[in-house]
């Protein structure tokens, strides 16, 4: 799960225009500048690289049970999708 | 400078396929939302959508004429007999040239696109239909209604997304207004349901899963809807002078941009756009009776617009009626502002106040009348209709009774 924890921050760290080394769990995304339109093309960026889809609406602060506040989030929410892709269910 | 009126009105939306039926469906506060069918929806997200069902278009128009027109460009076409038939105005005779087409689309022929693009990217094709590019270029559903009618004066397509039917009318009323035209042909029209088209949407991460439910708690965002509405204008005097029957008078019309955010709405802009029309109408806040809120359904544009209706409306924001009829007809985009313009009308004519449909409970955020779930007996003297775009376009439009 570690290559993914750094793979997933990585994108983050992109989408931010930070260093990876600047991003840890605990980091909130609304302290990267990750705004309105940086938020969305985060969760397209995410779909992209692990090939999931996942169910982020802009309108809900916990869309279907997945929190967007900390990178610590985003990391166990793609770690769910690519399990649940992987055992079949996505 | 003339005053304004509103001598005919045209609808081709989900609710309903002409003005009146369009109307009782507004009035009932049900829902025209459902499940997308007239596109397969097959690796859509989105399920859900306002659309004109059962529209047959060779119940309206010459197989050799369809080859030309995308599916706006016929919602277009629709409304616009209705609208004209109403008013009773012959451009044929004499007219045409004093008289002005400004239509709005957001997009326009986006089946069009759509549909050839899947040919040359996805089918291999070598060749495309030879009308492909004029069926689809945003301006061909206002050439068409001046082809129809016989229209020669200046007409052209008003594009600013979300808001650009309110636009069209605006400046169309300024047109009459000033005295350049003796009439106009005004409104929008758009037909958003093509597989790209939604998947485009759905990008944007706004899309309700579930339904349209403006100002509510638990709102979760926005719906597509589909449709056009075609009002026609003409001077007071001229209706007054051959005896045609005024349906209402347009007396303001205020517009400002954010200059801010690309999605994001803004108060101040959307403040601004209501009270440069009030003051272009000459009336208090205190005059307007109702207000056909913007309301999209997302978190972002409900509140902001509560804010903003506060701003501008002070105390009286609370004895207001503001209602989102996006709930029953959906967003239609390009079309938006003239199709709730219709429904502003009608419910004046028919004396009701619009409701606003899938209300669930009062929101913190969101704290005014917003007319739940059913329409309700009244008479709107004065209203506007707001319509704020991406792209930070906002356009507000006063109406008063006839």
């Amino acid at each position: 799960m570690a290559d993914l924890a750094s793979e997933v921050i990585e994108v983050i760290a992109k989408q931010a225009k930070v260093e990876p080394a600047k991003v840890a769990r605990e980091t909130e995304l609304a302290d990267l500048n990750l705004e309105s339109l940086d938020s969305i093309e985060l969760v397209f960026a995410l779909e992209e690289k692990f090939n999931i889809e996942i169910p982020f609406n802009a309108n809900e602060a916990n869309s279907a049970g997945i929190s967007f506040t900390t990178a610590g989030n985003v990391i166990d929410a793609v770690a769910k999708l690519v399990d649940e892709q992987k055992s079949g269910k996505a | 400078m003339n005053r304004v009126v509103v001598t005919g009105i045209g609808v081709c939306a989900a609710p309903g396929k002409n003005a009146a039926a369009f109307a009782a469906g507004i009035k009932s506060g049900h829902s025209a939302i459902g499940p997308i069918s007239i596109i397969p929806s097959e690796g859509l997200i989105t399920k859900i959508g306002a659309q004109v069902l059962d529209f047959d278009p060779n119940a309206y128009f010459q197989s050799g004429k369809l080859a030309l027109y995308d599916r706006c460009t016929q919602f277009a076409l629709v409304a616009a007999r209705e609208a004209i038939a109403q008013s009773g105005l012959d451009f044929r005779a004499g007219l045409g040239v004093r008289t002005a087409a400004i239509i709005g689309s957001g997009v326009g022929g986006q089946t069009t696109l759509d549909e050839n693009y899947l040919r040359v990217y996805g089918q291999g094709a070598k060749r495309l239909h030879p009308f492909t590019i004029p069926k689809l270029m945003i301006n061909a559903p206002c050439s068409h209604i001046t082809m129809e009618h016989g229209i020669t004066g200046p007409s052209f397509v008003v594009a600013s997304a979300c808001s650009s039917a309110n636009h069209a009318i605006g400046v169309a009323f300024h047109m009459v207004r000033s005295g350049m035209s003796a009439a106009a042909v005004t409104g929008g029209t758009e037909a958003v349901f093509t597989f790209g088209t939604i998947k485009g949407w759905e990008a944007l991460r706004v899309m309700a899963p579930d339904t349209c439910r403006p100002f509510s708690r638990d709102r979760k965002g926005m719906v597509l809807g589909e449709g056009a509405a075609i009002l026609v204008l003409e001077t007071r005097e001229r209706a007054l002078a051959r005896g045609a029957e005024i349906l209402a008078e347009i007396i303001g019309f205020g517009a400002t941009s954010d200059a801010g955010d690309i999605v994001l709405p803004a108060v101040e802009g959307a403040a601004g756009a209501m009270a440069a029309c009030l003051k272009e109408a000459g009336i208090a806040p205190d005059a307007v009776d109702y207000v056909n809120a913007h309301g999209t359904g997302t978190t972002a544009n409900d509140a902001t617009e509560t804010k903003a209706i506060h701003m501008v409306f002070g105390d009286h924001a609370r004895r207001l009626a503001v209602s989102s009829t996006k709930s029953i007809h959906g967003h239609t985009l390009g079309a938006a502002g003239a199709i709730e313009m219709a429904a502003t009308i009608l419910a004046m004519r028919g004396g009701f106040i619009p409701p606003t449909a899938n209300f669930l409970a009062p929101d913190p955020q969101c704290d005014l009348d917003y007319v739940p779930n059913e329409a309700r007996a009244g008479q709107i003297e004065i209203a506007i209709s707001n319509s704020f775009a991406f792209g930070g376009h906002n356009a507000s439009l006063a109406v008063k009774r006839a």
